[in-house]
């Protein structure tokens, strides 16, 4: 479904992703971990056709995100990081308006709209502009515009942040109830939620995966049994390494 | 063809929401009334529209582009420059839409707003109809190319949004380069670049002047070449707006 090929991208002298391949069956939900500036969002925004990647490939439902883009963005569906979104709009024109740039059909606009307001549970604030939503609101919103077109690719960049227990809850549930049918990436660094909506978690760290394993297999990996110190010795390690 | 075709399946998307966007928030409406307020404030006060004996609307006309270099460069600003300053430029990117249809729907959404603008002086023209016989044809031709005018204006703000994340800095350079742009036809702008760089390069300033191509329609007279030139300035300035534009995925 996604296979990710040897991404490579650096900003001037920083190499922020250094060769990552992965890939993700249908039917997976990866979490994918690191530290803040591991190169998380880069590669997911590499994958998602926003940031050109120096070299390698993503291919999306068989599609390369670098030479079909736009059938491979079909595919996908993004939460970009902090969930940007049009404020001067209520959640049904955004939709709209997504449904309209990502070419459905008229007939099924309607509908489609109508099952992402439901999945997402937004239904009470749609006479509001966004602009005056909540932060968890507004999450919600935008994994909404996300999963409209159904696409059976989904990135998904810390889609829980700012969200309270229930709403978590709630967007723990949607992502199970897609996952049988779609390949899930999620980027998170709330570690409580791997074990809890992951199947499969990847470590990252300046810009090389350091580790790849089920969230058990991570959990062996830890001293005490703690997914949090399974994580720093992983990242410490990368960092005495490079050292 | 139809790659071809799928570059501007974007354009209308972009447009509606574009226009949405001006008509949501009080910006249409502000810059529609003081649009107004200050063009009809220089017809009046400082051409004297009453006292020049004649029919026309000259007096009104003439102070089009130094109106326009003001107020449009405020109307195309947050074009691109919101975007990135929302974070929305990466939503926008993410999408599988089309790059020139995407710069397309936004200039023209802002477009549409300055025409309504337009549209909004027309008690003027109704009003020398009322007072006189104007030359009808004439003042429709000068509408028309004010209109392109306003699109190059336009087209300058649009691709300069698209450098920088902050509106303010956006309006300010736009103001700057619309003036070269209005202001290369002055006397003042000529003599000064003639007894420096000499009659020849003079020449070559003039020719991108607003002013001058704005002159001949004044009198009602549709050149040709205003037409090419400002449909032609339109489309430069666009295509640098949509390269701009795509340098954000170069990171």
């Amino acid at each position: 479904m996604l296979d990710i090929q040897k991404l490579e991208k650096s900003f001037g002298e920083k190499r922020a992703v250094q060769g990552l391949s992965f890939t993700v069956e249908k039917g997976t939900v990866l979490g994918f971990l690191g530290p803040n500036g591991a190169g998380k969002s880069t590669t997911m925004r590499m994958i998602a056709g926003v940031l050109e990647p120096d070299s390698g490939d993503a291919t999306i439902d068989g599609k390369s995100i670098v030479s079909a883009r736009r059938e491979a963005q079909a595919a996908l569906g993004y939460l970009p990081e902090g969930a940007p979104l049009y404020d001067d709009m209520t959640p049904p024109e955004f939709l709209a308006f997504m449904a309209a740039a990502r070419s459905l059909p008229r007939s099924e606009r309607k509908s489609a709209i109508e099952r992402a307001i439901a999945d997402s549970r937004i239904s009470t604030v749609c006479g509001q502009r966004i602009g005056s939503l909540s932060k968890g609101y507004r999450r919600r919103v935008g994994l909404a515009g996300a999963i409209l077109h159904d696409p059976p690719v989904l990135l998904l960049d810390e889609p829980t942040d700012g969200l309270d227990p229930n709403q978590k809850r709630a967007v723990r549930a949607l992502i199970a109830r897609m996952a049988p049918r779609k390949a899930i990436v999620i980027s998170t660094h709330t570690l409580t939620e791997v074990p809890a909506m992951c199947t499969r978690a990847i470590v990252v760290d300046r810009g090389r995966i350091v580790a790849d394993e089920t969230p058990e297999g991570l959990l062996k990996q830890s001293a005490d049994g703690t997914l949090e110190s399974a994580f720093t010795r992983l990242t410490d390690q990368a960092e005495a390494e490079s050292a | 063809m139809n790659r071809f075709r799928q570059q501007f399946d974007s354009f209308l998307p972009t447009f509606r929401r574009e226009l949405g966007a001006y008509f949501a928030t009080p910006m249409a409406y502000v810059f529609l009334a003081v649009f107004l307020l200050s063009i009809g404030m220089f017809t009046w006060e400082a051409a004297r529209f009453f006292d020049t004996g004649t029919a026309d609307l000259s007096p009104f006309f003439v102070w089009h582009p130094w109106i326009y270099m003001i107020f449009l460069p405020a109307l195309a600003m947050r074009l691109w420059a919101d975007e990135t300053s929302a974070g929305t430029d990466e939503l926008l990117l993410s999408l599988p839409l089309g790059m020139p249809g995407l710069v397309l729907g936004k200039l023209c959404a802002a477009w549409t707003v300055a025409a309504v603008g337009l549209v909004l002086t027309l008690p003027m023209w109704i009003t020398v109809n009322y007072l006189g016989n104007p030359d009808n044809a004439a003042i429709a031709l000068t509408y028309f190319v004010s209109l392109l005018m306003a699109g190059s204006y336009l087209s300058i703000g649009a691709a300069i949004s698209a450098l920088t994340r902050s509106q303010v800095t956006a309006f300010v350079m736009s103001v700057v380069v619309a003036f070269v742009f209005t202001a290369a036809g002055w006397p003042l702008v000529l003599s000064g670049v003639k007894s420096l760089f000499g009659a020849g390069l003079a020449d070559l300033v003039a020719q991108f002047s607003f002013l001058s191509h704005f002159e001949a329609a004044q009198r009602g007279v549709l050149e040709l070449r205003a037409v090419l030139f400002f449909v032609g300035f339109m489309t430069l300035w666009t295509i640098l707006n949509g390269l701009w534009a795509s340098r954000q995925r170069l990171g």
